[in-house]
């Protein structure tokens, strides 16, 4: 993943008066707003929420709705959640496991 | 009152059901996986969040917020478990996982199944990569986040959801570069006579192509979707019409055919299925009220056949309707003819949308070897053409032989597609390829978890 | 209907059946193999996948090291590797007294051959770092290992195929009758087999044809629970086992843990699947012999139906009632790697009148009034 092309996926087009909220990406500080899900406060500063689990390409999940198993983060406790149905919260450490090339 | 009533499902079905329920006197179990109830088509974002139920919900606000509101009026009545996935039922009982890490076990006598449905996903070259979601993800993201899943945004595939998310878009101030119809024109003008019976629907399907027009939206119709490009993320959607192939650039797109029911848990559960040419999948048997073939199931709502959400509505009343009969009380007899009657007219109406939007049959012949079809487990349609040469053409046995289907997701996203591969190679029709199982846990467990009390 | 004859009717596709018909077919006679459902899908299709030697009762350990041999050439016998890998077997002990129990088979096993390396904790811990702390000790079996047991199984049969069996697949066996010196097996759909030779490798489901000869036993169907992870990075370097029962595991390459251990239930005659105490029982207590695993997920459960005999030992060998029957069946759940050389041993006894290594632990006598000294 060249960090130089990560660039943000999603678009806010409202809601955009919430209380930001800080947390960890990766071990360096990130930035959400209050009510976004992991997933939500990832993409909108980043282009990936994992690496695919044989080719190591990236992934950024795909239904939103907790069916495709595909936005699966750790969290700094070590427990896994899926990205899209969990909801960031001050200073939450989220990392983005990179995947295996088989 | 012994008898414990579970629903599962707090979309339209399982909260009519709960309310029919609860104006009779029992006080049932209401499981939810989500965290506010209204299901998908009326979830609820975040109590933070400030828009209007008409900006979230355009025409059908009315409905959603009547299902909101009928869910907060209900819960001094019922027993109600958000965050609480489903993952297993045995011998009258439900396994549980709540809020990700604490299972527990609910004992039932009577379960209705409002389970939903996601989004029916036929696989594009390309459609791992960032920025590619479903209709249904597209307008998740929109609705529960205020976010465009990206900008400029193509829309793709087919059916009613993608004219609706359309329009919620270009609504809402994203870019919607194109609208891509796999759907020809006349597909739908052949439609026009059944979708007239159920005339407000079709008026408001009119508008939101009416009003794309107005906006200058480019849609359209009857087109081939050949792929997506792009190295770590979207870059372009390829596609052919009449001959010409055209690339568009783009940042994002959400596409899907339709939608496809949640089964598993009525799989579990041992319910008889059998095929739907409509829904072209196995769908659980039910009786006109929604009684499943297993004694003390019951199935409301998209979840056992696609019918849209005012069809949800109904078959969750008519469950409720049929757990309080089988407990001996009496139901509203006029109001059951009247459920039935609309329900009937709803039918007429889902074989117009399915003559509108039909499902692209071929869809198989036209995927490439290449062509990734289960993303969780990286299997190709190469490879299931393979297995299936090699003599496999029952469905869960190719799972077993090339992986498809195997992993994270349990089929939920490449089922369809697997199918169709299948029954393109072997020369059987896909009703005849077999059904995939399903297995608990109906979504990932982890190690460690807690035992709640 | 014409009825289909062959010099041998095997009922029974999975790996013992078919391994039969493939040394039977190779030799030159022709097979029917008639199996309920897709040959290699049930027990032998879905079982844990440990190929291994190491823990079986010395009387299985001469057939076994056959198997053995023939799994070192299966790419050669069936045309794929399905997988197999001698990453070893680990038996895990949870206490000195398990330890002691390993020490003494491995005390037991040396002429066998098996190379066992049993161990204490220091040592365990030196060379599996990744095993937990609770484990007392370990035996290892460096060369037992594992496989896809869904790719293996129906290898076997499509082997036979290719040699000339006849596989009829999705066929039930409605009827069976012996007349004259030949068995006739009707099919539910009405379609008839006859030959002199009749193998009886219907797993779970064969106590019914042994009892319809006169030779029944006492076989009771467990259901082993078994658990699949999502995809991990590689950590284990060996398939495991626990002395006294545990929860088992292996990891394949492309990082799934396949876990076991526990029972599952019966969904009615032709199903099983895994208990939702099983299945919490292998989430909550893995960890402590795989700490590694925290954090994972498991997202697949599966069961299958296997036939137990009360000594634990299988049934295989001729028939004491029928001349021409042979079983070969109640393998205890441990049928998968020594089924390739008991189909083996099976064609032996009508190839060459006897099977190169002695039935007589195995015989269906034990069970019945007869007592049986000679070989067929």
């Amino acid at each position: 993943m060249k960090q130089n092309q990560d660039t943000p996926l999603f678009k806010r087009l409202a809601e955009q008066d919430r209380e930001p909220v800080l947390f960890t990406l990766d071990g360096l500080p990130a930035e959400g707003l209050a009510g976004d899900t992991v997933l939500t406060a990832i993409l909108t500063q980043s282009s990936f929420v994992r690496g695919s689990d044989f080719t190591a390409e990236p992934r950024a999940g795909f239904c939103l709705m907790g069916a495709c198993q595909d936005c699966w983060v750790r969290l700094g406790d070590g427990r896994r959640v899926r990205a899209c149905a969990t909801f960031v919260g001050p200073g939450l450490a989220v990392s983005r496991d990179p995947g295996r090339v088989l | 009152m012994s008898e414990r009533i579970v629903i599962v499902g707090a979309g339209p079905a399982g909260v009519r059901a709960a309310q029919a329920l609860v104006a009779q006197g029992v006080r049932p179990l209401l499981i939810d996986e989500g965290g506010r109830g209204g299901g998908q088509i009326y979830r609820q974002p975040p109590a933070n969040f400030t828009r209007s139920a008409n900006t979230l919900y355009g025409f059908e606000a009315s409905k959603a917020r009547s299902i909101h509101h009928t869910l907060e009026s209900l819960r001094p009545h019922l027993d109600y478990q958000p965050d609480t996935l489903v993952w297993n039922g045995e011998h009258g009982v439900l396994d549980t996982l709540r809020q990700g890490s604490l299972a527990g076990r609910q004992r039932f006598d009577r379960l209705i199944i409002a389970s939903g449905a996601t989004d029916r996903v036929l696989p594009i070259p390309g459609w791992t990569l960032p920025g590619v979601y479903t209709l249904g993800a597209a307008q998740v993201a929109l609705k529960f986040q205020g976010c465009a899943i990206g900008d400029p945004v193509v829309l793709a595939g087919s059916g009613p959801l993608l004219y609706l998310v359309a329009y919620q878009y270009a609504k809402a101030g994203a870019t919607v570069a194109t609208v891509l119809d796999t759907s020809p024109l006349q597909a739908q003008i052949n439609a026009v006579p059944r979708l007239l019976t159920q005339p407000a629907t079709f008026a408001k399907g009119l508008y939101y192509r009416a009003w794309l027009m107005a906006k200058r939206v480019p849609v359209y119709q009857g087109v081939t979707l050949l792929g997506v490009e792009g190295a770590e993320r979207v870059t372009h959607v390829l596609w052919s019409m009449q001959g010409r192939v055209h690339a568009l650039a783009c940042n994002a797109i959400g596409f899907s055919h339709a939608l496809r029911s949640e089964t598993q848990l009525a799989d579990l559960l041992g319910c008889s299925f059998a095929w739907s040419p409509l829904n072209r999948a196995w769908l659980p048997t039910r009786d006109e009220l929604g009684r499943a073939s297993v004694s003390g199931v019951y199935l409301a709502g998209d979840g056992a056949g696609i019918l849209g959400a005012d069809g949800a509505e109904i078959t969750g009343e008519l469950a409720a309707m049929a757990v309080l009969e089988d407990l001996g009380k009496r139901v509203d007899g006029k109001r059951r003819s009247q459920h039935l009657a609309a329900l009937a007219r709803l039918q007429r109406f889902r074989v117009g949308l399915e003559t509108a939007f039909p499902f692209p049959t071929n869809w198989a012949v036209q995927a490439p070897d290449h062509l990734v079809v289960c993303r969780c487990e990286q299997v190709t349609a190469g490879e299931v053409r393979a297995a299936v040469r090699a003599g496999h053409w029952e469905v869960n046995r190719v799972k077993a032989t090339c992986r498809a289907g195997m992993g994270r997701c349990q089929g939920r996203v490449c089922g369809v597609a697997t199918v169709e591969l299948i029954a393109g190679e072997s020369g059987r029709p896909p009703e005849q390829v077999g059904r995939l199982r399903a297995q608990a846990p109906l979504k990932p467990l982890p190690f460690d978890l807690e035992i709640g009390p | 209907m014409t009825a289909v004859a062959s010099d041998v009717i095997i009922v029974g596709g999975g790996i013992v059946g078919s391994s039969a018909a493939l040394c039977l077919a190779r030799a030159g006679r022709s097979v029917s193999v008639i199996e309920r459902d897709f040959c290699g899908s049930r027990s032998s299709g879905v079982n844990y996948g440990g190929v291994r030697r190491q823990g079986r009762p010395l009387s299985q350990l001469p057939l076994s090291c056959r198997a053995h041999a023939i799994w070192g050439e299966l790419a050669g016998w069936v045309g794929t590797d399905g997988e197999y890998t001698r990453s070893g077997h680990l038996k895990l002990a949870r206490s000195e007294a398990d330890l002691a129990t390993l020490q003494a088979y491995a005390l037991a096993v040396e002429p066998f051959g098996l190379g066992l390396q049993v161990m204490g904790r220091a040592e365990l811990r030196r060379r599996f770092p990744w095993v937990g702390d609770v484990a007392a000790g370990a035996s290892l079996c460096p060369d037992d290992g594992h496989a896809n047991p869904r790719l293996v199984s129906p290898a076997f049969a499509r082997a036979a195929q290719r040699q000339g069996a006849h596989l009829y697949e999705q066929t039930l066996v409605a009827e069976v009758t012996h007349n004259a010196g030949q068995f006739e097996v009707r099919s539910q759909a009405g379609q008839r087999f006859t030959a002199p030779w009749l193998l009886n490798c219907a797993g779970a489901w064969a106590g019914v044809l042994a009892a319809q000869f006169g030779e029944p036993v006492p076989m009771v169907a467990h259901h082993p629970a078994m658990l699949v992870t999502e995809p991990l990075p590689l950590f284990m370097t060996a398939s495991t086992g626990v002395e006294g029962g545990g929860i088992y595991a292996r990891q394949v390459a492309r990082g799934n843990c396949v876990l076991g251990g526990g029972r599952g239930f019966a969904e009615g005659p032709d199903k099983a699947r895994t208990g939702q105490a099983a299945i919490l029982n292998i989430l909550r207590n893995a960890t402590e012999l795989y700490p590694a695993l925290a954090g994972a997920q498991a997202i697949r459960s599966w069961s299958g139906t296997e036939g137990y005999l009360p000594d634990n030992e299988p049934v295989l060998g001729p028939s004491l009632t029928c001349p021409g029957l042979l079983h070969g069946f109640g393998f205890a759940g441990a049928g998968f790697q020594i089924g390739p050389a008991a189909g083996e041993a099976l064609a032996q006894c009508i190839l060459a009148g006897e099977a190169a290594h002695s039935l007589a632990a195995f015989s269906i006598g034990r069970f019945t009034s007869l007592h049986h000294t000679g070989t067929l």
